[in-house]
């Protein structure tokens, strides 16, 4: 616990200004040292190289909500930093964001983002729409531009269950804050040319969710299948991609029994036909 | 040149000033059932809530003037979610939060020539009911730790007296509610508080992640009927087992 000279002079602060709703502006002027992208850096180093990248995230729309999943691999140059990493996450009940890229930053942010959403949530009474979530986002995104010249650049991919429309949606973003509303489908990180090419051809627009599931895993399988930075379904190890939905019951990761029977299902399917599914010609 | 008042005679009639501005409103209770931490305010109002979420475990109720408790709330807000932000979202403690509360209001009461009219619990469920933390914070920043129930607010005494009478430990939630309702009306001698003059919300010690959930007035008026025989109100919005804590 604090002594209380200070406590006294931080929960002055806590009830004064700024009068603003929003955790990260509150934070900005409250402790701006907590938020990422306002640290100096020094001038002109590279130092992405050497520092973790979680690499590709994919998710497909299906009627009545999205579903996201992430492989589990994190690399530092050419090795594997972590083969059990999760870059997919509940943002608030009905919407949840993964990311790819340096990964100390992009968890840094989805923090702040999980924190920005309920702060909101709690002060307002009401939570924010999906669009106000998706430009909260972007502004974090566009925060961190001086970091992403330098070689730490982190891309989130947000998805979510819309109310008012009982869709799902998806947005992307780009390093300098650029928020795009995706149709049906996309993926994002090292691996995610590889993925978006499975998805375009394994994508239908009538997908249950548990398709939906599927599909994701198998264009995780196809992004691993030619991208060294991409991890595989590890079935001896027991990892599998984090596997999330989010419907009209919100967010749902899916659980190690489901994804794990998912993972069979597709490593079983490519011992017949190591290109996973086929799509008709004509 | 002003009169000479003895430091005395400034702290009571701050003191009587804030017990009047307390007094003029109506009650809130606050109690402890078998799953969680039950709240209950005669509050008619469905947006102006007397009864808040401040993090995964705490929730906050207060009496007297609005503007001045809801000033609080949203300090306690961001002192929960800066220290969850900044440790870990198990260190943020109803304690902690009750000490600032404590300073803030201490601080108001003596440097400022009006103190504020309120009153307020910081409740924190724990996993089980000896580990339930309820403090009670008044106008002049003393903290009380209490257990099993707290009535402020409006004729606190008589809520309380009744209260008394009827609490009892690990009662569930359709008791422990019609206990407090009851308790609520002993406000007046011909008080009746229907499901929609009501602002009820639980922090239930088997839910996850957020234990904090609002009761809606249909959800409520069930309780309250499965308890008491007349009480006609069905439900209406469905069940909100799966209800988010908006």
């Amino acid at each position: 616990m604090a002594s209380h000279e200070s406590q006294t002079g931080r929960s002055s602060g806590l009830f004064a200004s700024p009068d603003t709703s929003s955790f990260t502006e509150f934070l900005g002027a409250y402790s701006p040292e907590l938020l990422p992208g306002r640290r100096s850096l020094p001038a002109s180093v590279s130092a992405g190289e050497e520092i973790p990248h979680g690499t590709t995230i994919v998710a497909v729309a299906f009627p009545g909500g999205v579903v996201m999943a992430g492989d589990r691999r994190a690399t530092a140059g050419h090795m594997i930093a972590q083969r059990d990493i999760e870059k997919v996450f509940r943002a608030d009940e009905f919407s949840a964001i993964a990311i790819a890229g340096t990964a100390g930053i992009g968890i840094e942010m989805v923090r702040l983002f999980q924190v920005e959403l309920e702060h909101y949530e709690k002060r307002e009474g009401r939570t924010l729409s999906i669009e106000g979530k998706a430009n909260r986002l972007a502004t974090m995104v566009r925060q961190n531009l001086g970091m992403a010249m330098q070689g730490l650049a982190v891309v989130p991919l947000f998805a979510g269950y819309d109310e008012v429309r009982d869709v799902g949606r998806i947005f992307s973003y780009d390093p300098a804050g650029g928020r795009y509303e995706e149709r049906d489908f996309h993926s994002i990180g090292s691996g995610s040319v590889f993925a978006r090419g499975a998805l375009k051809k394994l994508y239908r627009p009538d997908l249950s969710a548990e398709d939906a599931a599927l599909v994701c895993v198998q264009a995780l399988y196809d992004a691993a299948d030619d991208d060294s930075a991409t991890g595989g379904p590890d079935l001896t190890r027991r990892i599998f991609p984090v596997v999330a939905s989010v419907t009209s019951d919100g967010y749902r990761r899916l659980g190690e029994d489901e994804v794990g029977a998912l993972a069979r299902t597709v490593v079983d399917g490519r011992y017949d036909s190591p290109g996973g599914p086929t799509a008709p010609l004509r | 040149m002003p009169f000479y008042v003895s430091p005395e005679q400034q702290m009571k009639d701050k003191a009587d000033y804030a017990r009047k501005g307390i007094a003029r409103g109506r009650s809130v209770v606050v109690l402890q059932y078998a799953d969680g931490i039950l709240f209950v305010a005669d509050n008619p109002s469905r947006a102006l809530h007397k009864i808040s979420e401040i993090y995964d475990r705490i929730a906050f109720a207060a009496v007297g003037k609005y503007n001045e408790f809801e000033n609080l709330r949203l300090g306690g807000v961001r002192y929960a979610d800066v220290n969850g932000y900044q440790y870990d979202r198990r260190d943020v403690t109803a304690r902690g939060l009750a000490n600032v509360y404590a300073q803030s209001l201490g601080t108001i009461f003596t440097e400022t020539n009006k103190p504020y009219e309120v009153e307020l619990v910081v409740a924190e469920v724990g996993e089980s009911a000896e580990t339930d933390q309820i403090y009670r914070l008044t106008f002049d920043g003393s903290v009380a730790d209490e257990h099993g129930y707290v009535a402020m607010g409006g004729q606190a005494d008589a809520v309380a007296q009744a209260l008394k009478d009827r609490y009892t430990e690990g009662a569930s939630l359709a008791d422990a509610l019609r206990v407090a309702v009851q308790s609520l009306e002993a406000q007046d001698s011909d008080r009746h508080l229907e499901a929609k003059s009501l602002e009820v919300a639980v922090l239930d010690r088997n839910r996850e992640h957020r234990l904090f959930r609002r009761l809606p007035a249909a959800r409520i008026g069930e309780l309250l009927g499965s308890t008491e025989s007349g009480a006609a109100e069905s439900s209406e919005g469905g069940s909100a087992g799966g209800a988010s804590g908006a």
